[in-house]
């Protein structure tokens, strides 16, 4: 179905962007660096659902948006497992997964 | 207020309440669990929009893989019974005064644009033509990034399984 | 007459120096020596044959002054140029004789003195330096090259007079001297300053043609009640004064002689000390014209210096220290010469000064080499504790008498003939400086036969060993300036140097020459009846005259006034101000800024904190800020 007459574009983009600095936040703010990579991939969402919503608005007729979409969910995929071996190496490593206790590399 | 307006303010409102649930909540396990949520809104979202596709995906890959992903480390590491930290003054402050900004400044440059709806017919976005679209070799064909994405697949696959494992001592 | 090989003659000292420096440890001491001999043998012949030369060429009547070699060095304005040159007239060519003279006999001397010494190689470097100074010095073209040299001599008489750096008194007595004469050169840069700027130029030739615009429109620039030139004048010639020890900066030539004995006769006998009166020779046409006040100045600084300092002679006991002051009342002889002098042909005054420098320079250095001889054959420089020896040393005691003769002014010896000359001068200028001169002439007379009669005449004192002749390598440069100082004084001088290159007409004055002769054998017979055999009358003589005896045997006491005036005036009231200043002030503005930048490193550097959020919130904030910034403010 067609959305343009129902829900206009300016609402999709704001969820987004609600979205993607809520998203931002939740970095920022989470001592916990598991809870902080939930926050990355709620940026990473928002941003997809920027894409799909401009692709379904303004450029029906192409599939641009729809596969950029698709590669953002393979990297961001990729990205997740890695940072899941990652803090899995912290945890061996520092026996804690608190962003603040991993502050090796300061002046 | 017709059906998709209602569908759409429902699933939004999900998305943004489990959203900010997630961040602030102060056991981890129920923070991964509203993550949840919000990708399987998001999901309805885009079947709202007529990319079945892709909202499959994002079930398959996001709420079936990542989520559990997550909650594989969360085990891992050993954090379920304890409630998390809350955050401190500083970081709330800073983090909250930067969203708002950034809200405030995104939105505002945003919505000063008009855009202006395409009259275009609309593509189908059926198996045959994502498919089609997906191993096409031309302008506007996705066979190289495909290609390319394969290959990231792989090296993440390869870096996770030596970053993670136990070192031979 | 191309005279461009006198280049050789500055060139070939500072190679001799350059080599002797860098390579005299890897030599055996005796070839450095003997390379500085040859090297200073080959300038000395070269110097002869210049003179031989150029005095053989006259253009006209008189003498002309002739640039052999000019090298642009700094350029300040069209005529304000400093070059490096060598001038050749009558002056300097009279004073490259003398000056390559006197130290090739230095030299040989050396060989034989300085044998076994350590820093032998060392002595013959700092030798060849001072001899390349002091040739530039008077080889210079412009008033600037000349302070150039001017500085160069008073580091090598600095070296050697600290050759024997391990004894205290001889570091003291180098820092003195480079000190005073330091000090006496501010002057002398302030006056060619002031000079330069108002005549406009540096060069000799054009300061002191005749035809310039130097002397025909002296600037009319008053300051504090005096000619502006004659301020230049005479801050040039104090100078001047501090280079040949005039009163007050007399100073440091008698602890100069804590040098090598060899270092006196050359430095502080013959070349060094007698710069002062060289540059008011070259300046002299200035001085003549433009301000003959200070003149009258330098006349009366010289007579007082040459009486104050033949007074103190009298009563030293120390031979070089009488040999010292002896020097510092001839050199008071040449400048008084210089000062009672008028141009042309009243310039009977500039040539008797010279007259009695280049005989001075022969027998002054005739008299410290055979007190070297004498020391090194007794080791000890005190006249109590020798005596006697004209049976031991017979060369050295003949060359010696010959010296002091001359020195008396004892006819037909040179020192007569250039004393006369001076005293003829002062006779016609100003009847009181004659008289002075004529009475000092008789105190010089007494003193240098009191040393005579004290060292080989007197009682035969307890020698540790007989005390020998010296080596020929000592006795050789003895002789030579023997024959010199006897027939040096008949040169025509007359008819060579003289103030504008004219011969001038003298003639014989026995109305003069008889009462100076007179005078000189009173003194010597009074040295004789009081000191040719052991008796009491010195001690009875002494003691009646206690007052001046003490004072004059401590030197007037002019060390300890400068002593107070530099420790509890100048240190306290100007150097621990400036210290403190320098200290806390200076030191504490950059302590202060260093140590801000390291508050605020600290400050900054907590920025890295090692916490990822910090860098996250950072970079964020930082592009919101850019976007904000960029939109909304454009």
């Amino acid at each position: 179905m067609n959305l343009q007459a129902e829900i206009p574009l300016d609402y999709m983009i704001v969820l987004s962007t609600i979205v993607f600095f809520v998203g931002l936040m939740g970095v920022l703010i989470r001592r916990n660096l598991i809870t902080m990579l939930m926050g990355i991939e709620l940026m990473l969402n928002a941003v997809n659902i920027n894409f799909v919503a401009f692709n379904h608005y303004l450029f029906p007729n192409r599939l641009e948006g729809h596969f950029f979409a698709l590669i953002v969910m393979a990297i961001a995929a990729a990205e997740a497992a890695i940072a899941i071996a990652l803090i899995i190496n912290i945890y061996r490593q520092f026996n804690t997964v608190s962003v603040d206790d991993v502050d090796e590399l300061k002046f | 207020m017709t059906g998709p307006k209602i569908i759409f303010f429902i699933l939004a409102a999900a998305i943004v309440v489990f959203s900010i649930l997630s961040i602030f909540s102060r056991r981890i396990l129920r923070a991964a669990i509203y993550l949840l949520f919000v990708l399987v809104a998001m999901a309805g979202l885009y079947y709202m929009m007529n990319f079945q596709f892709l909202a499959a995906v994002q079930l398959m890959l996001y709420a079936g893989g990542i989520v559990v992903l997550i909650i594989f480390s969360i085990l891992l590491t050993s954090q379920i019974d304890s409630k998390l930290q809350a955050p401190s003054g500083s970081h709330l402050l800073a983090g909250g005064l930067t969203a708002i900004a950034g809200i405030a400044l995104s939105a505002s440059t945003i919505l000063e644009f008009t855009f202006k709806p395409s009259t275009e017919t609309a593509v189908g976005t059926d198996m045959r033509t994502i498919g089609l679209q997906l191993m096409d070799t031309g302008v506007h064909g996705y066979a190289l990034p495909f290609e390319v994405i394969s290959v990231l697949l792989l090296a993440a696959l390869v870096g996770s399984i030596f970053i993670a494992q136990k070192k031979k001592v | 007459m191309n005279y461009s090989y006198t280049i050789l003659i500055l060139l070939l000292p500072i190679l001799m120096f350059l080599f002797i420096g860098l390579m005299g440890d890897k030599m055996k001491p005796q070839l450095s020596g003997l390379l500085g001999t040859s090297g200073l043998l080959v300038i000395t012949l070269l110097s002869y044959f210049t003179a031989f030369n150029y005095f053989g060429h006259r253009v006209g009547e008189s003498f002309q002054a002739i640039e052999a070699f000019q090298l642009l060095w700094l350029q300040f304005t069209d005529t304000l140029i400093i070059h490096i040159g060598i001038l050749l007239d009558p002056l300097s060519v009279m004073m490259l004789v003398v000056i390559t003279t006197v130290s090739l006999m230095v030299h040989i001397y050396s060989l034989g003195y300085m044998k076994g010494e350590k820093g032998f190689a060392r002595y013959y470097a700092f030798l060849s330096l001072f001899t390349f100074s002091m040739l530039g010095l008077v080889l210079a073209t412009n008033i600037f090259q000349m302070y150039i040299f001017w500085e160069l001599v008073g580091v090598s008489s600095y070296l050697l007079i600290g050759f024997y750096y391990e004894r205290p008194s001889a570091v003291a007595a180098a820092k003195k001297a480079f000190i005073v004469t330091r000090f006496a050169d501010l002057g002398f840069l302030l006056g060619i300053l002031i000079l330069s700027f108002y005549t406009n130029t540096f060069d000799f030739i054009a300061l002191t043609d005749l035809n310039g615009l130097a002397i025909t429109q002296p600037t009319t620039a008053v300051f504090m009640g005096l000619s502006v030139t004659t301020w230049a004048m005479l801050l040039i010639f104090m100078g001047g004064a501090g280079k040949s020890a005039m009163f007050p900066l007399h100073i440091w030539l008698p602890d100069a002689m804590e040098g090598p004995t060899p270092v006196s006769a050359l430095i502080h006998a013959a070349t060094m000390v007698v710069a002062g009166v060289y540059l008011v020779a070259r300046l002299f046409p200035l001085y003549s014209y433009t301000s003959p006040d200070s003149l009258e100045v330098i006349a009366y600084i010289g007579s007082f210096t040459s009486l104050f300092a033949a007074v103190i002679a009298c009563t030293q006991l120390d031979i070089k220290r009488v040999l010292a002051f002896s020097t510092l009342s001839q050199i008071g002889y040449m400048v008084v010469a210089l000062g009672v002098s008028g141009y042309g042909t009243e310039g009977l005054g500039y040539m008797a000064s010279l007259f009695h420098l280049f005989t001075h320079a022969f027998f002054k250095a005739l008299l410290f080499l055979g007190a070297g001889s004498v020391i090194h054959a007794v080791h000890s420089n005190l006249m109590t504790d020798m005596g006697g020896l004209k049976k031991y040393m017979p060369i050295t005691h003949i060359t010696f008498l010959i010296a002091c003769l001359t020195i008396a002014g004892i006819p037909p010896l040179s020192g007569f003939f250039s004393k006369d000359e001076i005293l003829v001068a002062a006779f016609e200028h100003n009847k009181i400086i004659f008289a002075v001169q004529w009475l000092v002439a008789g105190i010089t007379a007494f003193y240098m036969f009191r040393l005579y009669f004290n060292i080989f005449w007197n009682h035969t004192p307890e020698y540790h060993h007989a005390p020998h002749e010296s080596p020929a390598t000592m006795t050789i440069p003895l002789i030579f300036l023997a024959v010199a100082s006897v027939f040096s004084g008949f040169v025509p001088f007359h008819d060579l140097v003289t103030s504008d290159g004219n011969p001038l007409h003298t003639e014989f004055h026995w109305m003069i020459a008889g009462p100076s002769i007179l005078i000189a054998v009173v003194g010597i017979s009074v040295a004789y009846v009081l000191y040719a055999k052991k008796n009491s009358k010195p001690e009875a003589i002494a003691t009646s005259l206690k007052g001046i005896y003490t004072m004059a045997y401590h030197k007037f006491y002019i060390d300890e006034i400068y002593l107070f005036i530099t420790h509890k005036v100048i240190f306290n009231f100007i150097s621990r101000p400036i210290a403190w200043f320098d200290r806390h002030i200076v030191d504490g503005t950059m302590n202060l800024i260093g140590n801000t930048t390291v508050y605020f490193s600290g400050a900054i550097k907590k920025m890295q904190s090692g916490h990822v959020q910090w860098y996250i919130w950072y970079f964020t904030s930082g592009v919101l800020l850019l976007v904000f910034l960029v939109m909304y403010l454009n």
